[in-house]
C-alpha cells in the first residue's frame, strides 16, 4: 500500500527548500554574509528559523512513536526539549550573544584563551553533530521506505545530497530563510492533519485509548515483524518473534503484549511508582537532566545567537523560540495516543517511530483525504530531516573549516560542508538498528556533560580555569561519550547496567561540574588574568555600549 | 572601535570610567549585576524544579495523584502534555521582565550624574 501523493510532496518541500535556498544564494555576497547572515535577520524570524531548525525527526516523529509504544513516562521528551530553551534563556542567551563567540570552540578561545581547550571542544562539537545526524539521515530513509516503498538508503542519500549541496552553496543566510519556512510547514504538517484525525475518532464514536481489556485490532491486520521480541497472546502462551515473520489478526483480536513496550493499559497510562520501579524514576530524572540541560550545549542551537543584535535581543528570541517549540510539542501526543486505537500493529512489528506518518490512512481511509494528509505530513516529516540537517552540518562544517582546515574562506567552508555531510551518511546506510529518539537523547546526554557546565561555569564564575574546564569535559562528556558507545554499539545489557548508560546523564552531569570546579580550584593560579574584563563583556547591558 | 570607546571614555567619566578601567568601584559594580542576575536564574530555576522537576517524585510515592482524572484525562498526562508548556513560557517571560528591570537599574546606576 504506498502512496503516489507522497513523493510529489517530497519533491515540492525539497525544491522549494532548494528554491529559498538560491534566493538566499543571491544575497549572500561576502563570507560574512555566508557565515552569520551579517546579523541582519530580524528577531521573528530568526526564533522560527531556531525552532525551524531544532524540530528534528526525533520531534516530529520519534515522540509520537515513543507515546504509542511506553505511554506517560516518555512525556519527559517532549516536555524537557521544550525546557531546554528555558534553561538556555536562564544561564546563557545574553552573555554568550554578547561574548561575540561564534561557536562553542570560539567561546573557549575567548573565556580561558587556550588553545588546546579550543581543540578539545572541536573535537565534541564533531562528535555530537554527527551523533545528531545520522538518525535524521536513517529517519528520512525510514520515512520514505514505509511511505513510497523505496530501498531503505534513497531517503537518506537524498536528504544528505541535498541539505549538503544547500549549505555549501547558500551558506548561513540562506539557511535562515529555509529554516523559518521549515518550521511553519511542520507546524501546520503536524496541526491539520491532527483536526482531522480528532474529528474521525468522534465521528468513530469515541473509540477508548484504554479499553479495559487492553488494545485491540479495529480491521483485519497483517502486520511484517521488524525487531525480534517476545509476544504474550491473550492465553497466556509466549512466542518469539524475527524479524521477517508475518503475523494475521482478526478484527477486534486484542493486540498481544509486545516485550519492551508499555502494552498494559496500567504501564502505558500511569507514571512509574517508588519501590516498584527504582529504575524507571531514575531513567526519567536522568532524561530530565539530559534535555534541560543539553540543549544549550548543541552546536547548531548556539551558532543562531550570533545572529541577535545584541543581547536583550537574543534573549527576547529565546522566548519566542520556546513559545514556538512549546506550540508544536502539544501535536505529537495525539499522534501518539490516537496510534494506540488506529496502528496498534506498530507495537508488534516494532515500527513505532512510523505512526505520525502511517496514522492518517489508518485512521480516515485511502480515500482522498487519507492520502492528502499522509502527504502533508511525509512533507512535514522531510521538512524536519531538512532543516535540522541543514542546521546541524553549518555548525560542524564550520567548526571544521576554521579549525581543522584553518581556512576562513568560502572556499574551505564549502569543503568542510561535504566533509561534514559525507561521514554521517556513511554511517547512516551501514547502521540501520538504531532507534531515532533513543540516539537523540544521547546526543543531548554527552552536550549536557560536556558543553553544559562549560558554559555556565565559564559565564557566572569567575574562578573556572582552562584546565578545570578541560578535565570537566573530558571526565564528564567522555563518561557520557562511553555511556553511548556502550549502547549503541556494546553487548546488550539488563538491570542497573542497562539504565546506567541508556541514560547517562543523572551521573555524568554531576560528575562534569564536580570535576570542573575540583580541578580549577586546584589550579586557581591558571585564571586568565583579563576575567575581570571578560566578565564585564558578557554581563554589561547592550545599552552602555561599554 | 577602541578609539571610540576610548574617546567616550574621556567625556563620560564617572561610573562608566570605573568599569572600563576595572577599579575596584567598577569591579564592586560588574560584580552586583552578575549576582543579581545570577540570583534571579537561579530562582525562577527552583520555581521549574519544584513545579516540574517535583512530578516524577509526587507520582512515584502518592501514586493515588497519578490515577485522578480530570475532563476525563489523568492528571499526568494534563500536566505533561498540555500545561507544562504555558508554564514554562510563563516563567520565561517572568525572567526576560526582571532580567532586563535588573540591568536598567545598573545603567541608572553607571548613568547617574556625577555630583
Amino acid at each position: 500500500m504506498t502512496n503516489d501523493l507522497v513523493v510529489p510532496a517530497i519533491v515540492a518541500v525539497t525544491l522549494a527548500t532548494l528554491g529559498i535556498g538560491f534566493y538566499g544564494l543571491r544575497l549572500a555576497r561576502t563570507t560574512s554574509d555566508f557565515l552569520v547572515a551579517s546579523r541582519v535577520v530580524s528577531p521573528t524570524w530568526n526564533a522560527a528559523a531556531i525552532g525551524g531548525e531544532y524540530l528534528s525527526a526525533a520531534s516530529f516523529l520519534g515522540v509520537a512513536g515513543l507515546i504509542l509504544k511506553y505511554g506517560v513516562d516518555v512525556l519527559w521528551y517532549p516536555v524537557g526539549f521544550a525546557a531546554g530553551y528555558l534553561a538556555l534563556l536562564l544561564f546563557v542567551a545574553a552573555p554568550l550573544r554578547r561574548s561575540g563567540a561564534f561557536t562553542l570552540p570560539d567561546f573557549c578561545e575567548l573565556r580561558l584563551g587556550s588553545r588546546r581547550l579550543r581543540t578539545l571542544a572541536t573535537v565534541f562539537v564533531i562528535f555530537i553533530g554527527w551523533l545528531y545526524l545520522v538518525p535524521q539521515l536513517q529517519g528520512a530513509g525510514l520515512t520514505l521506505a514505509t511511505l513510497a516503498g523505496s530501498p531503505y538508503p534513497v531517503g537518506a542519500l537524498v536528504v544528505a545530497v541535498v541539505v549538503t549541496a544547500n549549505v555549501a552553496l547558500g551558506g548561513m543566510r540562506a539557511v535562515t530563510f529555509v529554516q523559518a519556512f521549515q518550521y511553519w510547514l511542520k507546524l501546520t504538517a503536524l496541526a491539520v492533519p491532527a483536526i482531522f484525525l480528532a474529528l474521525q475518532w468522534q465521528a468513530d464514536g469515541r473509540p477508548a485509548v484504554t479499553p479495559p481489556d487492553g488494545p485491540t485490532f479495529r480491521t483485519a491486520t497483517t502486520v511484517v515483524v521488524e525487531h525480534r521480541a517476545v509476544l504474550t497472546l491473550p492465553d497466556g502462551q509466549s512466542r518469539l518473534v524475527n524479524p521477517g515473520d508475518e503475523l494475521t489478526f482478526a478484527a477486534g483480536e486484542p493486540v498481544p503484549e509486545v516485550s519492551g513496550a508499555a502494552t498494559s493499559t496500567t504501564d502505558w497510562l500511569l507514571p512509574s511508582t517508588a519501590g516498584s520501579d527504582d529504575r524507571g524514576l531514575f531513567a526519567t530524572y536522568s532524561l530530565i537532566l539530559a534535555t534541560f540541560l543539553g540543549t544549550m550545549g548543541l552546536p547548531h542551537v548556539l551558532v543562531r545567537f550570533y545572529t541577535n543584535p545584541d543581547g536583550a535581543a537574543a534573549r527576547r528570541t529565546t522566548l519566542v523560540v520556546l513559545a514556538l517549540v512549546g506550540v508544536f510539542y502539544l501535536l505529537p501526543t495525539i499522534y501518539g495516543v490516537l496510534g494506540r486505537i488506529y496502528t496498534p500493529q506498530l507495537l508488534v512489528s516494532g515500527q513505532t517511530d512510523a505512526v505520525v506518518v502511517l496514522l492518517p490512512e489508518a485512521a480516515l481511509g485511502a480515500g482522498t483525504t487519507g492520502r492528502l494528509l499522509a502527504a502533508l505530513v511525509a512533507a512535514g516529516a522531510f521538512a524536519a530531516f531538512l532543516s535540522t540537517s541543514s542546521g546541524l552540518l553549518t555548525s560542524v562544517a564550520g567548526v571544521i573549516s576554521t579549525d581543522v582546515l584553518g581556512r576562513g574562506s568560502v572556499r574551505g567552508f564549502r569543503l568542510a560542508t561535504v566533509i561534514a555531510g559525507g561521514v554521517p551518511l556513511i554511517l547512516a546506510l551501514n547502521v540501520s538498528g538504531l532507534d531515532v529518539s533513543q540516539v537523540v537523547g544521547l546526543a543531548f546526554a554527552v552536550a549536557a556533560s560536556s558543553f553544559c557546565p562549560l558554559l555556565v561555569l565559564g559565564i557566572w564564575w569567575r574562578g573556572l580555569t582552562d584546565a578545570g574546564a578541560a578535565a570537566g569535559i573530558l571526565v564528564g562528556g567522555g563518561a557520557a561519550v562511553s555511556a553511548v558507545l556502550i549502547t549503541v554499539l556494546g553487548p546488550p545489557l539488563s538491570g542497573w547496567p542497562a539504565t546506567l548508560t541508556a541514560q547517562p546523564a543523572a551521573w555524568t552531569v554531576p560528575l562534569a561540574f564536580t570535576v570542573m570546579v575540583a580541578v580549577s580550584l586546584a589550579t586557581r593560579g591558571r585564571t586568565p588574568a583579563d576575567t575581570g574584563r571578560t566578565m564585564l563583556r558578557l554581563h554589561a547591558p547592550d545599552s552602555l555600549r561599554l | 572601535m577602541l578609539a571610540e570607546v576610548s574617546g567616550r571614555r574621556h567625556r563620560a567619566g564617572g561610573a562608566r570610567t570605573e568599569l572600563t578601567q576595572q577599579t575596584r568601584v567598577g569591579e564592586t559594580l560588574i560584580r552586583g549585576l552578575v549576582r543579581a542576575q545570577l540570583a534571579l536564574a537561579l530562582q525562577l530555576s527552583a520555581v521549574v524544579l519544584v513545579g516540574l522537576g517535583g512530578l516524577p517524585w509526587l507520582f512515584a510515592i502518592a501514586p493515588s495523584v497519578g490515577r485522578m482524572t480530570v475532563l476525563g484525562v489523568n492528571l499526568p498526562w494534563l500536566l505533561l502534555a498540555v500545561l507544562s508548556f504555558p508554564f514554562l513560557v510563563a516563567v520565561g517571560w517572568t525572567y526576560v521582565r526582571l532580567a532586563e528591570r535588573n540591568e536598567q537599574d545598573f545603567t541608572d546606576l553607571v548613568q547617574r550624574p556625577e555630583r
